[in-house]
């Protein structure tokens, strides 16, 4: 049975609740991810045709394109961005996003490093509660 | 949420023997002028750039900032409205770029977009775009390619550059030095000259960490036209998130046949610096590549896997053809070189679109050297400043397209809804003359 309680790294603290959607398999959003709709286009990736707006997704790092943080500001100010991202390692490009969108928009989305044993742990559809200090509660 | 001390309205002073913590329990420590600048004692631009600056500077883990002495800002790509208040908002703070700085591909044609399917809207609003970067004193070089420019950077040159192909070119084929950096990063680092001083900055983060060995792969496959796009389509899914280092080329690849790999890699994966021993500057030997060290692990990559790869990058199963499409990244003049003579006096099928997309210095330059007239007289069309990738172009009835970029190939299927087939330049223009997808696969079959 897995712990009830992860404690991840705080990358961009903040609160979430959120079905989690994971996926093994790094992501670039530009050309991966459709911000009008919140879903994930990318065709060469697992999680093709599956929405994550308002989902805590769980992604080890981003790849590919530079624009992956631009369009994950306009998710942001579309209101289609995930509830919170969750990686294996410190990723910088999710935790640009989630400042600049802070700085722009007054609102910024949690962004956590988890160790992989514990990321490996996470379940998609799972209820899960991300915390301000980086603890993550399954519900 | 906000981190303590850091507020959205702007930046907080850091207190005298306050520090920042960063995510790696370093305490970040500013230069004067740094700390001036997040005082806004530069102005408002500066004092917001520095103030996203210092936030990041703490997810990286960094305990200080250093100079750079240029940029490329990628930044310019028009998504939304999300990416023009981003640009207008540091423009009309009266942003300026602090040092040399050039400008990513654009999301218009400004002269050509009224022969595709852009809306004037769209149109209007990635022009403001461009306007407010010009604004800020960059160089309007509107390409993905500013390696191929007078912008290009010198070895060990410590630059902040975005756009993922020409972060992986300018550090591995030139030996300049810059992190993998994002849009709205890259115009923060250029505003204020300053970067968190770490990963690829930093000698000893340049070390290889993987090897990948070709293994009985013959030199004549090695000399074709699309071997390093494949291959660099492979490394990036094989590298995850490490520092590849590949041995056993066998052939001198010309720049553009490492531009190819460079875009490839930084597709398919994350590759920000790779090494190729005996070819790019710091892997003159396979102990250099490692500095000394070890790879964590070694992969021999054998033509199966090859072949493998190239099959991925086409996703159409049939011969019909739309659109022949060339220049991602954009067209270099010595492949403006390489395709004149393969289209001289013959001439495409009317019924497909053959675009090269390219930058404005490059066309000048194709034209100037005789090599763009039997181009255009193929039928061939020239977009500037953007691509088919970040401009709407396409109208809904192009479906299918070929090329010869493995980021074309990449992308599209998933961008633009359509099915590509790869293939090399030559097939690309015997396509284009046949009217249907033609490919000589003989090199990959038999090698």
């Amino acid at each position: 049975m897995a712990e009830q309680l992860i404690a991840g790294r705080v990358v961009v603290a903040g609160r979430a609740d959120g079905d989690a959607l994971v996926t093994s398999e790094p992501l670039s959003f530009w050309g991966g991810y459709d911000f009008h709709t919140g879903e994930i286009i990318d065709r060469h990736h697992p999680l093709a045709g599956v929405h994550a707006a308002g989902r805590v997704l769980a992604v080890p790092f981003s790849k590919g394109s530079s624009t992956t943080t631009a369009v994950l500001l306009e998710a942001v100010r579309a209101g289609t961005a995930p509830a919170a991202i969750l990686t294996t390692g410190v990723d910088s490009f999710f935790a640009l996003a989630s400042i600049v969108a802070d700085v722009m928009y007054g609102k910024s989305f949690p962004v956590i490093a988890l160790e992989p044993a514990d990321f490996g742990t996470l379940r998609t559809g799972e209820r899960l509660s991300v915390g301000a200090d980086g603890i993550i509660r399954r519900l | 949420m906000e981190r303590e001390g850091f507020r959205s309205d702007g930046a907080r002073r850091l207190q005298p023997g306050e520090q920042v913590t960063t995510a790696t329990g370093n305490e970040l420590v500013l230069s004067d002028r740094d700390q001036e600048m997040l005082d806004g004692r530069h102005g408002p631009a500066p004092q917001l750039a520095m103030s996203i600056l210092v936030r990041m500077a703490a997810v990286y883990g960094a305990s200080e900032l250093m100079d750079i002495s240029q940029a490329h800002i990628d930044s310019t790509i028009y998504l939304g409205d999300a990416t023009l208040e981003f640009a207008e908002r540091l423009a009309s703070l009266g942003a300026r770029v602090a040092v040399p700085t050039s400008l990513n591909v654009s999301g218009v044609d400004e002269c050509g977009w009224k022969d595709w399917a852009v809306s004037p809207e769209w149109a209007a609003k990635a022009s403001r775009q461009m306007l407010a970067y010009e604004r800020m004193g960059a160089v309007p070089t509107w390409t993905c390619a500013p390696y191929q420019t007078h912008m290009r950077p010198a070895f060990g040159q410590q630059i902040a550059w975005g756009e993922s192909n020409a972060i992986a070119f300018a550090n591995s084929v030139i030996g300049a030095r810059t992190e993998r950096y994002p849009d709205l990063l890259d115009v923060c680092c250029a505003i204020t000259g300053r970067v968190p001083a770490v990963g690829l900055h930093v000698q000893r983060h340049r070390a290889g960490q993987l090897l990948l060995r070709l293994s009985g792969i013959a030199p004549s496959l090695q000399r074709d036209d699309q071997f390093f796009a494949v291959l660099g389509h492979l490394v990036g899914k094989l590298a995850e998130d490490l520092i590849p280092v590949i041995g056993g080329i066998a052939v001198v690849p010309p720049e553009d046949h490492l531009k190819a790999f460079a875009a490839a890699a930084a597709s398919s994966g994350r590759v920000a610096l790779f090494h190729m021993v005996g070819v790019t500057p710091e892997a003159p030997t396979l102990e250099a590549a490692f500095h000394g060290g070890a790879p964590s692990q070694t992969i021999d990559i054998t033509i199966a896997d090859l072949r493998a790869a190239r099959r991925e990058l086409t996703t159409a199963d049939g011969r019909e053809l739309d659109m022949v499409i060339l220049g991602s990244p954009h067209f270099s003049l010595a492949e403006f070189r390489a395709l004149a003579p393969l289209v001289e006096g013959r001439r495409a099928d009317p019924r497909l679109k053959f675009l090269v997309t390219s930058s404005r210095l490059m066309k000048e330059e194709a034209d100037k050297a005789g090599v763009l007239a039997p181009i255009i007289a193929f039928g061939a069309q020239i977009t500037l400043d953007t691509c088919i990738l970040a401009s709407p172009m396409l109208p809904p009835e192009i479906k299918t397209l070929m090329t010869n970029s493995a980021k074309y190939a990449y992308y599209a299927p998933s961008l633009l809804n359509t099915r590509v087939t790869f293939g090399s330049l030559a097939d690309c223009v015997d396509s284009a003359i046949a009217g249907r997808v033609v490919r000589d696969d003989s090199l990959w079959q038999s090698s």
